[in-house]
This record gives structure tokens, C-alpha cells and sequence, in this order.
């Protein structure tokens, strides 16, 4: 019986659970979402390409002219391209709701304009 | 009736398991009178993985060795790699490693209680266990940025500092989850619920924990004083004062009683790191290329201790990559607690390891050609080793 006055307490509580998609919480800050890459600081170097655990980046050309093509369906959203990359090109966002069905709409390539 | 036994089967696909794994349990009546255990369902291949990534690759493939204590895994990791470069974190790195560590003993311990309070069918506990556990998990996305696998960690340091706010945050996080938990502590010290499914269930002697060499809690709740932060310690728990917290009851209450004491040590000793945590650099740079050493590498990980060998060969990958995980080194003691218990205490017995099994899992050889798997001696793995480092 020890968890009666528990129980009792807890009826007069709103649920815990959020109604997740109608209620949505950010997430804290400094969170690990979706990388972006800024293509106006990116130098197409590869060390991207290089350190991704996962292969999830591909870089299509070289130097300053290359492409980035990030395939979101590999990535494990370690930071590490961010993280190593020596211009700062690439931002970690908080974004979150990633998953899809088509694969295809999981590749972002980046241009240069 | 009598000297006649029924075999049964557990797995490797069951209701009672989460991961597949085969328990072939001889039952005499209601009584268990021998296990054997058949482990190799779910070998991932993790080890040889290794040896085609960098360094720096490698320590993300070991952090998702295992879900639940993916921080021990990384901390032990580059423990190893720090070794074979022959280079100190500096000392701000090692109090975060041990800060998040003791986020992740937390985690990993309110989850095991959720999981026991299910297996005994006690859905209620589970469900407040798991909702007071959301706390630890907001700090430790607050900490690292993320809510599984944290990335905290790398070679030569940790990837994120602490500030002030977010240590603010942590200590009232922290007032939470000591009150919970001090709350759970004594209704389950007195909950009939709890107490009929958990006392003289699952006993395993002082004795025989030191006989099948277990590890972790499994250990301290048969009064075994084994704990890897003491004997061999790591990161910065030199610097911190704690106690080993040890249970003499033996059977799974002691198990719950050791895990539960354990949530409020490692508050404590969070609260100590964030006292003492010096200010200062938290990472120093390593070059990709290390040079040919062999390193042996020890963690107190939630479930026991882990532990990791590495060797390099002088390139930016490593030769050897091997884990044993704590699951496997308490799999003798699980053997020797389910003997002579009912087959209704099965489930809540094997979750009393805090078994993860697709951690610890072992090469199982299939022939496709003879249509016939097998597990291998140590005899046959050797001579198997030879040759292929001959071939090579």
C-alpha cells in the first residue's frame, strides 16, 4: 500500500506526456539537428568528406567550385563536419522532425550561386 | 515424477526479452535446475568495423556499441587511444567525462528500474520511474546536445564545455531526481508488491560472485566491494570522494536497493565534480597518425566494467579493436542465479543483470555449404587467427 498516496497524488495531475504533433517543445539549446552547409564560407577543402563517421557527405567537384550533397538518411548527427571544418561553413541546426519516406527528398545539395 | 526434466526454451525470440538471445532452461516441476545459455543472435560485427575507420571514425561506431551507456563506451574508447599517443585531457575535460558519466549512471539505472517494476508486473512503477528518468534525460541533452548518443566526448578531451547557466539548471535537475528517488527508495523498501517478487529471488552468494567473476551492481548487491572508479580509477574520480555502495542481500532487491543508492551517490558526486571542476582549456589537439602501441583500457560502465584493448599499427587506423562488455562477464553469475529458482522468477532474474545483450554478443560461425552453425573453442579461434594473419 505504500504507493497509494503516490497513486492519489498523481490523479489530480495533468499527464506528463506532451500531445506531440499538436504540441511541440523545442529543443535545448546547443542541440544537434540538421548540419547546413554556407556555401558562401565553404572552401570545398573535403575534410567534411573525410572525417564523417557515416559517409553521409559527398563533395562533387573541387576547390571553390565544388558541390556538397549531404545524405540525410546516413547521418547520425555527430557534429563532426561542423566541428572540423576550418571555416565554419556548417551549422548544426535545431531542427528535428527529419524523418520522410522518399529518399530522395533526404539528399540536400548545396550549389554555389 | 522424479529425475525426469523438461527442457524449456527462452528465445531466441520471446516475449520475456527484449534482445534475442537463447536460454535453454531444464525444469524439474516448477523448478529451474539448469541453464544453458547460446549467445551469437545478434552479432553486429562491431569489433572488425573498427579496424576500417580512423580514430576519429571509430569513436562514434563505439558509441553505439551499446544505447543505454553509449558515454562509458566513448570514455573508455578514447582512454585507450589517449594511451596509445601517450597524452593527458586536461583536468576540465576529465571532471565533464565524469560529470556526464554520472548523468548517464542516472539514466541508466532509473531505466533499469522501470524495467524490473515491468517485469514483475508492476506497470505503475515503471511508467513514475520512467517519467522522473525525462529529468536526467533534458540534462543530459542540455549538457551534450543530444538525449542518446551524447558525442561528449574525444580524442584528447570532451567537445563541449559546461557554463554557468547550464549548470544551474543541472543542480535544480539534480534536487529533482534526489527527491524522486529518495521518494521510490522507501516505498519500495516497504511496497508488498515489490518485496514478494524481489526478496531470496535470484540469489547469487558473496562466494559465487567471486567465483563467476561478476561485475557492477550485480556484484555490490552480493557485498562484493568491486568497483572500477575505485580500484583502478579513471577521469577524475581520484579527486572526488564517494562511497562504494554495497548491498549484502543477495537475491533482486538487493539489485534494485544497490542501483537506487547508486542514483543518489552519483548525484553527490556530480554535485563534488561541479565544486571542484577547475577552469581551463577543455581539449588539447592530437594528430590522426598513431604510432605502434597496444593500450588497455577500463570503465565503470552503469552495468559493470568495461573494457577495451586497442592496438595501432602506425597508421590512422587501428589494428585491433576488442570490447568485452559487462553483460558477458555476468552471464556465469546469471547461469548460477537462475538454478533453483521457479520459472515464473525467470524474467525478473535475467533483467537483474541489466542484460544487454547486443553489446556483449559473440561470433557465431555458419557453414553455409554444410548448412550447420557453430560456436567456436579457443583452440579452433586461435589456430583460425593464425592462419589468416599467415594468408595475410
Amino acid at each position: 500500500m505504500a504507493f497509494a498516496r503516490e497513486a492519489l497524488r498523481n490523479i489530480f495531475k495533468k499527464p506528463i506526456t506532451e500531445k506531440y504533433p499538436f504540441e511541440r517543445r523545442e529543443p535545448a539549446e546547443g542541440f544537434r539537428g540538421r548540419p547546413i552547409w554556407d556555401m558562401k564560407k565553404c572552401i570545398g577543402c573535403g575534410t567534411c568528406v573525410r572525417v564523417c563517421p557515416v559517409k553521409a557527405v559527398e563533395m562533387v567537384g573541387r576547390g571553390r567550385e565544388a558541390i556538397i550533397k549531404h545524405h540525410l538518411e546516413r547521418c547520425i548527427y555527430c557534429g563532426q563536419c561542423a566541428e572540423s571544418c576550418p571555416t565554419k561553413a556548417i551549422t548544426m541546426t535545431p531542427e528535428y522532425e527529419l524523418s520522410d519516406t522518399d529518399k530522395s527528398r533526404m539528399l540536400h545539395v548545396y550549389e554555389r550561386k | 515424477m522424479s529425475g525426469s526434466t523438461i527442457k524449456i526454451i527462452i528465445g531466441p525470440q520471446h516475449p520475456a526479452l527484449k534482445e534475442p538471445e537463447r536460454f535453454i532452461l531444464e525444469t524439474e516441476g516448477e523448478y529451474v535446475v539448469d541453464v544453458k545459455v547460446r549467445i551469437g543472435y545478434i552479432h553486429r560485427g562491431i569489433e572488425k568495423a573498427m579496424e576500417n575507420r580512423t580514430y576519429l571514425q571509430g569513436l562514434y561506431l563505439s558509441e553505439r556499441v551499446c544505447g543505454i551507456c553509449s558515454d562509458a563506451h566513448t570514455t573508455c574508447y578514447v582512454q585507450g587511444v589517449e594511451e596509445l599517443l601517450g597524452i593527458e585531457p586536461p583536468p576540465r575535460s576529465r571532471f565533464i567525462r565524469v560529470i556526464v558519466a554520472e548523468l548517464e549512471r542516472i539514466h541508466s539505472h532509473l531505466l533499469w528500474l522501470g524495467i524490473a517494476a515491468h517485469e514483475i508486473g508492476f506497470d505503475t512503477l515503471f511508467m513514475y520511474v520512467w517519467r522522473d528518468r525525462e529529468v536526467v534525460m533534458d540534462l543530459l541533452e542540455l549538457v551534450s546536445g543530444n538525449r542518446v548518443n551524447y558525442a561528449i566526448n574525444t580524442i584528447g578531451g570532451v567537445r563541449r564545455d559546461l557554463n554557468n547557466g547550464r549548470i544551474q539548471k543541472m543542480l535544480k535537475g539534480l534536487k529533482i531526481l534526489e527527491d524522486r528517488t529518495k521518494e521510490y527508495l522507501k516505498m519500495i523498501g516497504r511496497e508488498q508488491t515489490v518485496l514478494k517478487r524481489t526478496v531470496n529471488i535470484g540469489n547469487l552468494s558473496k562466494s559465487d560472485a567471486i567465483k563467476y567473476g561478476a561485475v557492477g551492481p550485480t556484484a555490490r548487491a552480493s557485498g562484493v566491494k568491486r568497483d572500477v572508479r575505485v580500484d583502478d580509477p579513471y577521469a577524475a574520480y581520484d579527486e572526488i570522494s564517494f562511497n562504494v555502495i554495497v548491498e549484502d542481500g543477495c537475491d533482486c532487491l538487493a539489485r534494485i536497493m544497490v542501483r537506487g543508492r547508486e542514483v543518489l551517490e552519483s548525484i553527490h558526486i556530480i554535485r563534488e565534480a561541479l565544486k571542484k571542476m577547475p577552469d581551463g582549456e577543455i581539449r588539447v589537439r592530437v594528430k590522426p597518425r598513431i604510432p605502434p602501441a597496444e593500450a588497455l583500457s577500463r570503465v565503470e560502465a552503469p552495468r559493470g566494467e568495461l573494457l577495451y584493448y586497442i592496438k595501432s599499427n602506425g597508421t590512422d587506423k587501428p589494428e585491433r579493436c576488442k570490447i568485452r562488455t559487462p553483460t558477458l562477464a555476468n552471464i556465469p553469475s546469471l547461469c548460477k542465479m537462475l538454478v533453483g529458482g521457479y520459472i515464473a522468477d525467470v524474467p525478473i532474474v535475467l533483467a537483474g543483470i541489466d542484460p544487454c545483450f547486443a553489446c556483449m554478443d559473440r561470433v557465431l560461425i555458419i557453414d553455409k555449404e554444410k548448412r550447420k552453425a557453430e560456436v567456436w573453442t579457443l583452440d579452433m579461434l586461435r589456430r583460425y587467427g593464425r592462419e589468416w594473419y599467415q594468408k595475410r
